[in-house]
């Protein structure tokens, strides 16, 4: 095969030798020389979303489900400037992501050409990186690059600008082995001296508590593996953020659940009174820490993070250790293994017991009801139909985003896809279709809200057309729920906007699209429609019709501290448990 | 209203009153397009501030500029600071140079000042005083030159401005490590 093509055959070539056989994306004037690549070739699938956001997401589904880069190519100007909400999500929560944009020709750049707009200025703050091939020369390196780039150290979206006269141009392809990047070279290996204090840190401690985030799973399932192995030789409990559910099993004896503003009551009392905190691969974000000058005042901290900048960010730490979780939790047990180190069993069997107290409050507990079907009950009902199978979970953002996190339960990870920094409506059914085309015979479940599911509602167009088997479970309490909560507690009720007027029929509007659609407000029959949805092997919306008022509990009100959690029947407090300075917040 | 509550954690970044130190930070970075607006758009998106940024090529084989940034913050905040340019993808290598102490730093300033008479005799003085070079007259003014270190600089255009200042152009901090080893 010769090496001299044009740059749209380089881009093709590049994606297969990356090991990419998935592109998620929509044609545009800009691309055009990179679609008719495509149209050349058999390797690579290329699924035509509906909208370009729903390329990003679906490209980040693809990417948290599979551990592997999400891909999507995307024209220039509104094809660019649609990923961007998508490429923004994808650098929260830190997703390896590779976006090539189509551009307007390199001598037309600047002259504000037709659908031209400024790729690499507009994404340098919404990508890790980004490139503007001005010539043929550098895209194959370039192309390879980004691959590297977007998936070692902190993964995250990268985007290739690409102008259409260098996809026409002819020029030498290079393949990526032999493509090294200049400068960049994460740290994987933690110091070993703090590895060593971190072991005998934990060896001392009394209420030691695993923090564990979203850093577990991008650094593969082996860090999982060996979190598991830890928490076994040490016997700690352990809690995670949004984003790291799965990496430690739910149904494991020392899980304390999630933790953060709609954590379980343990997990945040666990927090706030533990004495050596182990954080691994989570970034003290504000939803986890609460206030920030209350954050867990006693405790000696250990933070493991490849990224140095999240260390001491918002939260100083005793011990920061630079590294990637499976190197460093590797390191961590062989140090715990060697030294023959042990945990105080006498102080963690008091610690324990605490925790069982606090545990016996039940934060998670709802009272049900017979007449109207209750959002967390719809979701029990629907992780106890589902337990048992190849089952991947996505979200949109909302009330039903916190009550699949409190009531599904996750035991491997890359199985639970949310979008927990940005926090991004119309989000779940994008990523679900990502996950579906990765996991093809897998059960993927998008547990919506009927606000966001709206949001990109279009993308069940790309559903029916590569006939994916998503289920899109809506919670559809005919509100946006969180902002109407959010409202009763800060603005005396006054729910400014947040009633889901006008909603489509959503039984109806699957039949439109050529989905199945169910409908279900009756508890009592609320295991038989979930059955028919699980066992209809098509795009179904089941619109699971839910009790409009239900607020999510628990919750640590903005500005409060991990042990000011309202639990669930009191309600009441709700409007007067923020106070002024909390109510700035978000 | 609820007073502000007593900190109750140790831990907190928000502890105490924030003392603000000025830093130095020499950044080695790939001459690429787009670079200066990386570290630029760093410093606005994420609310730091830039006392001062010099940036020129200084290793054309390598492809190599140098960013000199004089910042402001919190030593925490200076700590993010470091660590967010080091995660930039083009950058080599960040120091902090205030941090390590016993460095050299200069700057060059312009300074344009008109004046008849006693000014203009007095403004000499204070020039050759200051070792400040002549590099443009005319009958009513003069441009000098002034190369040394900021508060040097400073301290010439205050004597400078009931005499007839006009204008000042600097160039923002150059700076290196002492001793015999690259910065």
């Amino acid at each position: 095969m010769t090496n001299l093509m044009t740059g749209a055959e380089m881009v093709v070539r590049a994606l297969r030798d990356q090991g990419v056989e998935t592109i998620f994306g929509y044609p545009g004037g800009a691309v055009l020389p990179i679609y008719d690549a495509l149209f050349h070739q058999k390797h690579i699938k290329h699924v035509l979303v509906r909208h370009e956001q729903g390329a990003a997401h679906a490209a980040e589904g693809f990417a948290r489900s599979s551990g592997k880069a999400g891909v999507l190519l995307v024209t220039s100007g509104p094809g660019a400037t649609n990923a961007v909400t998508g490429l923004t999500d994808a650098l929260m929560d830190s997703i390896p992501v590779v976006c090539i944009t189509g551009q307007v020709p390199t001598h037309l750049i600047g002259s504000d050409a037709f659908q031209e707009c400024d790729t690499v200025g507009i994404t340098r703050h919404c990508t890790k990186h980004n490139y503007l091939v001005r010539q043929i020369e550098d895209l194959p390196r370039i192309l390879h690059e980004a691959f590297y780039v977007a998936q070692n150290g902190r993964p995250g979206p990268v985007v290739i600008d690409i102008p259409k006269d260098v996809q026409f141009a002819i020029g030498t392809y290079i393949g990526p082995r032999n493509i090294e990047h200049k400068t960049y070279r994460p740290r994987l290996d933690g110091d070993p001296d703090r590895i060593e204090q971190a072991a005998l840190l934990m060896a001392s401690a009394r209420r030691p508590i695993f923090y564990t985030g979203g850093g577990i799973i991008n650094s593969g399932p082996e860090a999982s593996r060996l979190l598991r192995e830890l928490a076994g030789l040490t016997g700690f409990p352990v809690t995670s953020t949004l984003m790291g559910l799965g990496a430690y099993p739910a149904s494991a004896k020392n899980w304390l659940g999630m933790l953060g503003m709609h954590g379980t009551y343990e997990a945040n009392n666990a927090m706030h009174d533990c004495d050596v905190m182990i954080a691994i691969g989570a970034r003290f974000d504000d939803r986890i820490t609460g206030r920030l000058d209350a954050f867990s005042p006693g405790s000696k901290k250990i933070h493991i993070d490849i990224d140095p900048s999240s260390i001491n960010k918002n939260v100083k730490v005793d011990l920061g250790i630079v590294g990637d979780c499976t190197h460093v939790l590797r390191q961590l047990i062989d140090v715990w293994r060697g030294r023959d180190l042990a945990p105080d069993t006498v102080a963690l069997a008091k610690w324990q017991a605490q925790i069982e107290k606090w545990r016996s409050r039940k934060s998670l507990s709802f009272k049900n009801s017979k007449e109207v079907i209750k959002p967390q009950y719809a979701v029990q009902r629907l992780y106890e139909l589902t337990k048992g199978r190849d089952t991947y979970i996505t979200t949109e953002v909302g009330q039903h985003q916190m009550w699949a996190a409190q009531h599904y339960h996750f035991e491997a990870p890359n199985r639970w896809l949310t979008s927990g920094g940005l926090g991004t409506m119309g989000y779940g059914l994008p990523a679900a279709i990502g996950a579906q085309m990765a996991h093809p015979g897998a059960l993927v479940i998008d547990i919506a809200g009927e606000a966001s599911i709206l949001m990109n509602i279009q993308e069940l167009s790309t559903a029916a057309q590569y006939r994916l088997p998503v289920k899109i479970f809506i919670l559809n309490n005919e509100y946006m729920g969180m902002v109407r909560q959010w409202q009763e507690l800060l603005h005396g009720g006054r729910y400014s906007e947040s009633y889901s007027e006008a909603l489509p029929d959503f039984v109806k509007l699957a039949e439109a699209y050529g989905a199945h659609g169910i409908r279900c407000s009756d508890p009592a029959k609320l295991d038989e429609a979930i059955m028919e949805m699980l066992e209809t092997p098509k795009t179904v919306i089941f619109d699971c019709v839910v009790d409009k008022n239900e607020n999510c509990l628990p919750m640590i009100p903005s500005g409060k501290a991990h042990n000011e959690m309202i639990l669930p029947g009191h309600d009441a407090e709700l409007e007067t448990a923020v106070d002024a300075a909390g109510k700035m917040l978000v | 209203m609820n007073a502000p509550a007593a900190p109750l954690s140790p831990y907190s970044s928000a502890i105490g009153k924030p003392n603000i130190e000025v830093h130095t930070l020499s950044v080695l970075v790939d001459n690429e397009p787009g670079v200066l607006a990386r570290v630029v758009g760093l410093f606005s998106g994420r609310g730091y501030n830039i006392e001062s940024l010099t940036v020129a090529e200084v290793a054309h084989a390598e492809h190599l500029s140098r960013i000199t940034i004089v910042t402001s913050g919190t030593p925490e905040a200076i700590e993010q600071i470091g660590h967010q340019l080091e995660r930039l993808v083009p950058i080599h290598k960040v120091t902090d140079l205030t941090l390590r102490g016993n460095a050299v730093e200069r700057e060059l300033a312009m300074i344009k000042v008109a004046g008849t008479g006693q000014d203009r005799d007095e403004a000499l003085r204070l020039a050759d005083a200051f070792r400040a070079r002549v590099i443009d007259a005319s009958i009513e003014s003069f441009v000098f030159e002034l190369t040394g270190a900021v508060g040097k600089i400073d301290q010439f255009i205050e004597l400078m401005r009931p005499i007839g200042l006009v204008e000042v152009s600097r160039t923002g901090v150059a700076a290196m490590s002492r001793g015999p080893n690259p910065t």
